[in-house]
């Protein structure tokens, strides 16, 4: 593969690009060692505040830090200018969708999306279907991952519409970095993300049921102390002010969503839901759930609690609908695309699947449903005996995976013992949806494969992260 | 505020107090295991500390002797016992953990900190680790704690739930520490020059670090139904049961504020108090010490029930 572009010096033997200036400038002028001594400091006090993240499936610690790279990944205005506006496109498009996916189903009866997309997809959930979540917002919080391969060449990569984490840290990655190098980040004019939670906050406000209420009850809903991310739900919950509940201290009655306090029960009207659709209520979904709270489902339907994102959304963003986005813009909004979709080759269908069969070895290979960088295949980083097993699969089910060429994702410039190297990065920026419309927070969360060539940048693989700076003055 | 987060509060509140006790435990007894028993050095010393800390029983089902290098290593990392220093602060973390909402930056951080600090002094070669290192290292984690606590949190139902789990497990320690060492503070006839039993009391009050208190409020020698007195009646000495029952009154006084409703927590408090309130060492050591140490031992742990119900933990 040709050498990728670089955030930082561009094309192959170009000169380093003008976003860069500052950093560039601040990189050379800094002696190796005082790189690492920050680094170490950046590790210790990561792990003094216990910004950890937990890992499925490990035995030994089950308490980790997501690595993080002290070079941080800059975007200028202009750059993100035009990512914002393809981001509210692209959002505004999803609620549509949405909508009328169970509503009228609008896009089924034009035969933009075939019908069995939604009807044989498990995340399409028949429970809800007809009825419209408070004020008409599915998606109320949307990581949207993006890949660049040029310096005008953007790419969605995935449509996160269920519960995308990664918020906090980056957050908490701007804060170590005004910490770490302060003088850096005032002279290069970042915009700053920190507004994030009191816009997650209005967002939500804004979605509560009408009621008598002046103000609404908010609350943030976590599988618990063991998930993955519960470090980044305590932090919501904190920065916002809001109880963060498990299912067992939630309970209903009469269709009313109530807490278990101190001072006895407590009506909760806005309930930011970090599970899954499958565990919210065991009356309804999975039985054997635990997490969830039974009567929720009812108390959803009847109008008395907004949960965020709504029941459901999961039919909008797995990977095989992924490939009719493009289509599915042009159907609501009329208009073209403003980020473009990785060409995707389908697997359930036959001339598709036939390719990617014969092409294996330079595709990237996905679950429709998958996430977290589990269960896919990278072509040319698999063995012969990896390919094959994986096209056995295909063929068994091929319904179940999509295909892409494998990008050349951009490199950023990332510290490796004490020596500066290139790493492939995506940016996954936040995009709120409340009653009042869409807010984008300037940059996201930038992941890296610390791994030299690797292209999976999941924190659950190995990955680390990277502050992300829209800058310019 | 939400049950649960109530109790993760009131756990992790009394899990550190139990921490602190415990090396303050550990110093004194050191001390006084140290003494050549001329000077009332006590070879039985460590067997009363695995009692004060009420894990006597799990420590002889596991060994066939009280030697100082088993205990130490029991009341401080052993994971046979659930209340080791170790496992005090590994709940009290785990608890915060849970409810790191109700805890601010500071106060969470004090208490991580204090975890990563005990895991790294575990790592150490356990007989080469000096115990006073370990204990002080607790001692200040704790005071680091308490000190991020009072200075950043807002004073609402999480910081008086904390405090509460505080005095109702600071009460339980000095009354086992009574419950242990009553024997020694029985009056008799004294020989005239002082007493072998000098640094059995002054023991005593090491472990509840009191023994400057006690020379400021009774500027006497070390007397010991005066060590009772200071323990149990004593208002402004903290880990006295007075003072903790004031505490304990108090603050389920804040916790009423705000809905106004009173339950059986209120009314077990009030009555502790009220008994404590009225007695006095004379009355007590006529009727028994030991006695009224013990069914102090479970009234304060009816308490702790009335509040699990009242609050529904």
């Amino acid at each position: 593969m040709a050498t990728p572009f670089d955030e930082m010096n561009g094309w192959s033997g170009e000169a380093p690009r003008e976003a860069y200036a500052q950093v560039k400038a601040w990189l050379d002028a800094a002696p190796g060692e005082l790189l690492q001594t920050r680094r170490a400091q950046a590790e210790l006090l990561f792990r003094r505040t216990g910004i950890t993240f937990n890992v499925y499936g490990d035995p030994g610690g089950s308490e980790r830090l997501i690595p993080f790279d002290i070079v941080p990944r800059v975007i200028t205005t202009k750059e993100w200018a035009h990512i914002e506006r393809g981001l509210v496109q692209r959002v505004e498009a999803l609620n549509s969708l949405l909508a009328d996916l169970y509503g009228a189903q609008e896009i089924l009866k034009a035969g933009i999306i075939p019908e069995e997309l939604v009807t044989l997809n498990p995340q399409h959930q028949l429970a809800v279907m007809g009825h419209q979540p408070s004020k008409g917002v599915f998606v109320h919080v949307a990581g949207v991952d993006l890949v660049r391969t040029g310096p005008d060449d953007f790419y969605v990569l995935e449509d996160n519409a269920r519960t995308p984490s990664g918020v906090s840290y980056m957050l908490e990655n701007r804060e170590m970095m005004l910490r770490l190098f302060p003088e850096l980040v005032a002279r290069s004019g970042v915009a700053p993300v920190e507004t994030y939670t009191d816009m997650l906050l209005e967002t939500l406000r804004s979605v509560a049921p009408s009621g008598p209420e002046r103000e609404p009850t908010i609350v943030v809903l976590t599988p618990g102390p063991f998930n993955s991310a519960f470090y980044e739900h305590s932090f919501l919950a904190d920065k916002m002010g809001v109880e963060l509940v498990e299912g067992a201290d939630l309970f209903v009655r009469d269709n009313l969503v109530y807490m278990r306090t101190t001072e006895g029960p407590k009506r909760v009207h806005v309930i930011y839901r970090r599970i899954d659709d499958a565990f919210l209520d065991p009356l309804f979904f999975r039985p054997d759930s635990t997490l969830g709270v039974p009567g929720l489902l009812a108390a959803y339907l009847a109008g008395n609690v907004a949960l965020a994102n709504a029941v459901g959304t999961g039919v909008a963003d797995d990977k095989a609908m992924y490939s009719y986005m493009p289509e599915v813009i042009r159907f609501y909004s009329g208009q073209e695309p403003i980020l473009a979709n990785v060409p995707t080759w389908r697997c359930r269908e036959d001339d598709h699947l036939a390719y990617v069969l014969d092409h294996l070895p330079e595709l990237v290979v996905k679950e429709v449903d998958g996430s977290g960088g589990y269960g896919m295949l990278v072509g040319p980083h698999a063995t012969k005996a990896q390919i094959d097993e994986f096209a056995a699969k295909l063929r068994a089910a091929p319904q179940g995976f999509i295909a892409q060429p494998t990008l050349a994702l951009s490199t950023c410039p990332t510290l490796h013992d004490g020596k500066l190297e290139p790493r492939h990065v995506d940016l996954r920026p936040f995009v709120l949806t409340g009653a009042d419309g869409v807010r984008v927070t300037p940059g996201g969360l930038t992941r890296v494969a610390l791994t030299p060539g690797s292209l999976v940048v999941n924190s659950s693989q190995g990955g680390g992260t990277k502050d992300t700076w829209v800058s310019g003055f | 505020m939400l049950s649960r987060t109530a109790a993760n509060l009131y756990w992790t509140g009394r899990y550190i107090e139990r921490a602190d006790f415990l090396a303050r435990l550990l110093e004194a007894t050191g001390r006084l295991s140290a003494l050549p028993s001329t000077y009332g050095g006590d070879p039985t010393a460590w067997g009363g500390a695995l009692a004060a800390a009420g894990v006597d029983d799990i420590y002889n089902g596991l060994h066939d002797e009280i030697s100082e290098a088993a205990v130490v290593s029991f009341l401080t990392m052993s994971p046979d016992n659930p209340s080791s220093v170790r496992g005090c602060v590994e709940r009290a973390r785990s608890n915060a953990r849970a409810v790191r909402t109700g805890l601010t930056r500071e106060a969470w951080e004090s208490l991580n900190s204090a975890w990563h600090e005990v895991l790294r002094l575990q790592a150490l070669d356990a007989s080469k680790t000096e115990i006073r290192e370990f204990t002080e290292a607790v001692q200040r984690a704790v005071a680091t704690f308490d000190g991020a606590a009072q200075r950043t949190m807002l004073r609402d139902d999480a910081f008086w739930f904390l405090q509460l789990g505080a005095a109702v497990e600071r009460a339980d320690n000095t009354a086992r520490l009574l419950d242990v060492k009553y024997h020694l503070l029985l009056p008799r006839d004294e020989p005239v020059g002082g007493s072998l039993d000098y640094f059995q009391w002054s023991t005593i009050l090491r472990t509840v670090s009191a023994l400057t208190a006690y020379r400021w409020v009774y500027r006497d020698a070390v007397k010991p139904w005066l060590v009772a007195d200071l323990l149990i009646f004593n208002d402004r000495m903290p880990r006295s049961l007075t003072c903790c029952y004031d505490t304990i009154v108090e603050l389920l006084d804040y916790l009423a504020s705000g809905s106004g409703r009173r339950g059986p927590a209120h009314r077990q408090a009030a009555q502790v108090q009220l008994g404590l309130r009225e007695g006095d060492v004379k009355a007590i050591f006529s009727s028994g010490l030991h006695e009224f140490v013990e069914q102090f031992i479970v009234d304060n742990n009816k308490l702790g029930l009335a509040i699990a119900e009242q609050f529904a933990f």
